[in-house]
């Protein structure tokens, strides 16, 4: 190592940088973290990885019976176990990265009391854990398309864009409650409530085309919306033209991820202090 | 190239304590502070970058105007009491923590050891724990591939690579978590108390480590209550008292400086309050010279004005390592019975110990005061310091911290003895 890496030491300063230099040097870091909750996740269970694809599952066949049989949902023409799967998988991939991503940094407080590293690293490698998750009930998503017979258009190319487009959602609102978390346990006790009143909000056992022409751009606010119209264009081609509330959500995640950075780290500054 | 390693100036910092403003909320509070919270953070940024913040209820400065140079390659050892504010001064070097005003500067890699085992995970093989650990330490992975062997074999613990660490016995935990710690290869070491880990073996095995380490000529700052280790270890030392410097020096002398310091300070500053007593003073004092000596006959005297009538007062002293490890105790009240006392009373309670069989070091009295008509024990929160100066104990000769705390007044087996038992 260079003997000549100098740093210094200041108070708080309300406009922090962003640090994405710092955040490369740690990547390492990084990547033993998320290897860490990915490693220790399943560990002592009976079924180990396979939580990874029952939950999405069951999921899958309670909306299927509730909304797709009894309540006769709309699902575009296309098998409603298929239309309901397609949506949890980005959906799943959401709501646990932004869970673990909120309690992250309080549960390893252990760390940030006792050495220094960027504490982005936390949140961010929370959100990555959910991708092995994600991958896995991706596979079943295929076998599914397989044995429907449904053969996904061009369009699956944009999958990988719409993933990272949910990673990101999931990453700018935990940014935000990761944060607020260390100084209000209340929000892990909000979370889930949170995550289920957004559940609703999105159109993950309906479809978007129910919601009113004129309500849509105001919907599409919600990022979620834009993320699952999207999964569901990429792999099934429908809805047809998801163009409007993908550009919305795009906005939402950066104005959002922004903000959560900022906020972010002008209070990392005392997260050892208060956590 | 530059001529320090570490400069701070004018390093302060204010901590939040008590009640008044809780370190985090609880529902309720939210509620009700949800308008005012925001407009508290903001006010107090601003406040921060205010010199002039006067000192308000529920504050503590731990650390005020603290300002020193360490050279590159000098291996100083930070001492003070208990809440002195030497552990603050690594946390801010380490940057875990910001100072509220002044600044500081360092030149070269920084490894932090606040703790030994930070982040392990207890479902984690001992293999797996040592990258995980070696990560959040700061080191690459190329790294810890290199120097795995060597980790694993001064931990000893090769059979159980891979077993998790949750099987692992705590003395096989501590090895581990200390092995990782001593492969860390930075330019500056911050090291907070953490040779007070594992059994005596392995003290003195991380021990003579952390002095290879001092002589390869890296920078160390080392925090310890351990006069005997920063003696051996350090060529400086750094005293620090209540959050400013007070002294920095050669080891000896600042040593000396601090032990006798100990001593000529022991009446307190300022009352300190219980319930139902307000204790004016402790003092440890040798009857036989200006210093405490091992085996000198001592007086241990507790100045206090009780606020209530006391009917049956009783007094606890108890003397505990500076790890909190309590030594011994005496209950006045296998002693004497002590006549009753009105409220107000100015009044002085103590032993006289014929002999004090600690060795040199520092040490702190617990104290306890008690109304046994009604079963009222009050523990004052506070410990009292004292020391025992480094003297020659057995024989002429120092002592180092293998021998313990207790002196024992010993003789060898006369020969004609040994040589009876042998026939």
């Amino acid at each position: 190592m260079s003997a000549d890496l100098t740093f210094k030491i200041e108070p708080p300063s309300s406009w922090p940088a962003v640090g994405l230099r710092e955040l490369w040097e740690y990547r390492e870091l990084l990547y033993f973290l998320t290897w860490r909750d990915i490693k220790v996740r399943y560990k002592q269970t009976a079924l180990g990885a396979i939580w990874a694809v029952i939950q999405p599952l069951f999921m899958m066949v309670v909306f299927s019976l509730f909304f797709g049989k009894l309540a006769g949902m709309d699902s575009g023409g296309v098998p409603y176990p298929v239309f309901s799967f397609c949506a949890l998988l980005p959906w799943q991939l959401f709501a646990h990265s932004l869970t673990q991503a909120s309690n992250s940094l309080v549960g390893n407080q252990n760390l940030i009391t006792k050495v220094y590293f960027p504490r982005l690293v936390v949140p961010i490698s929370a959100v990555l854990g959910g991708l092995v998750d994600f991958a896995i009930a991706l596979v079943i998503l295929f076998a599914m398309l397989f044995f429907y017979g449904i053969v996904p258009g061009w369009q699956i190319v944009a999958l990988p864009a719409i993933v990272l487009l949910a990673v990101m959602t999931a990453l700018a609102v935990g940014l935000w409650l990761s944060a607020l978390n260390v100084q209000y346990r209340d929000v892990r006790y909000t979370i889930n409530f949170l995550v289920q009143v957004w559940l609703f909000a999105t159109p993950v056992a309906y479809s978007s085309s129910i919601v009113p022409e004129k309500w849509r751009v105001f919907y599409a606010l919600n990022p979620m919306v834009g993320v699952v119209d999207g999964f569901r264009w990429a792999l099934l081609g429908k809805p047809e033209s998801p163009g409007v509330p993908i550009l919305v959500s795009v906005i939402v995640v950066c104005l959002l991820l922004a903000g959560g950075l900022y906020y972010f780290r002008r209070l990392e500054q005392q997260f050892a202090d208060i956590v | 190239m530059s001529n320090f390693a570490i400069r701070c100036e004018g390093l302060s910092k204010q901590y939040r304590i008590g009640s008044s403003q809780q370190l985090y909320k609880t529902l309720r509070d939210a509620i009700t502070d949800a308008a005012a919270a925001p407009l508290r953070r903001i006010r107090s940024i601003a406040q921060n970058g205010n010199l002039q913040t006067p000192v308000k209820d529920g504050y503590i400065w731990a650390l005020q105007d603290v300002s020193f140079e360490i050279t590159p390659g000098e291996v100083v050892g930070i001492i003070g009491r208990n809440g002195a504010g030497k552990s603050t001064i690594l946390k801010i070097l380490s940057r875990i923590t910001k100072p509220t005003h002044g600044h500081a500067e360092v030149h070269g890699r920084v490894g932090s050891l606040l703790e030994v085992g930070t982040g392990f995970h207890p479902e984690l093989t001992g293999r797996e724990n040592i990258f995980l650990n070696g990560a959040i330490l700061g080191m690459r992975k190329s790294e810890i591939d290199r120097k795995f062997d060597k980790i694993v074999a001064f931990a000893e613990v090769e059979k159980f690579i891979d077993t998790p660490v949750k099987r692992y016995s705590s003395g096989m935990y501590m090895r581990l978590a200390f092995a990782v710690a001593a492969h860390l290869e930075t330019e500056i070491l911050l090291v907070d108390e953490v040779l007070a880990v594992g059994d005596a073996q392995f003290q003195r095995k991380c021990f003579e480590r952390m002095r290879e380490i001092g002589n390869q000529g890296r920078t160390i700052l080392f925090v310890s209550h351990n006069m005997s280790a920063i003696r051996s270890i350090c060529k400086q030392a750094l005293i620090i008292e209540r959050g400013t410097v007070l002294g920095q020096g050669q080891i000896d002398e600042t040593v000396d400086q601090y032990l006798s310091q100990i001593n000529a300070t022991q009446s307190l500053g300022e009352a300190v309050e219980t319930n139902t007593f307000t204790v004016t003073s402790v003092q440890v004092t040798s009857v036989a010279g200006p210093v405490i000596k091992t085996f000198d006959p001592v007086q241990v005297k507790v100045q206090f004005v009780p606020k209530a009538e006391i009917k049956d007062p009783g007094l606890y002293v108890s003397i505990l390592t500076m790890e909190s490890r309590r030594l011994t105790g005496l209950d006045l009240k296998d002693f004497i019975t002590t006549s009753s006392l009105p409220p107000g009373k100015a009044t002085e309670l103590g032993f006289t110990i014929e002999s004090l069989p600690l060795l040199p070091g520092a040490y702190q009295l617990e104290i306890h005061l008690k109304d046994m008509a009604q079963n009222l024990v009050e523990i004052v929160p506070q410990f009292f310091e004292f020391a025992v100066a480094e003297t020659e104990v057995y024989g002429g000769r120092k002592l180092d911290r293998w021998f313990g705390h207790i002196g024992l007044r010993a003789q060898p087996l006369n020969n004609s003895s040994r040589n009876g038992t042998k026939k």
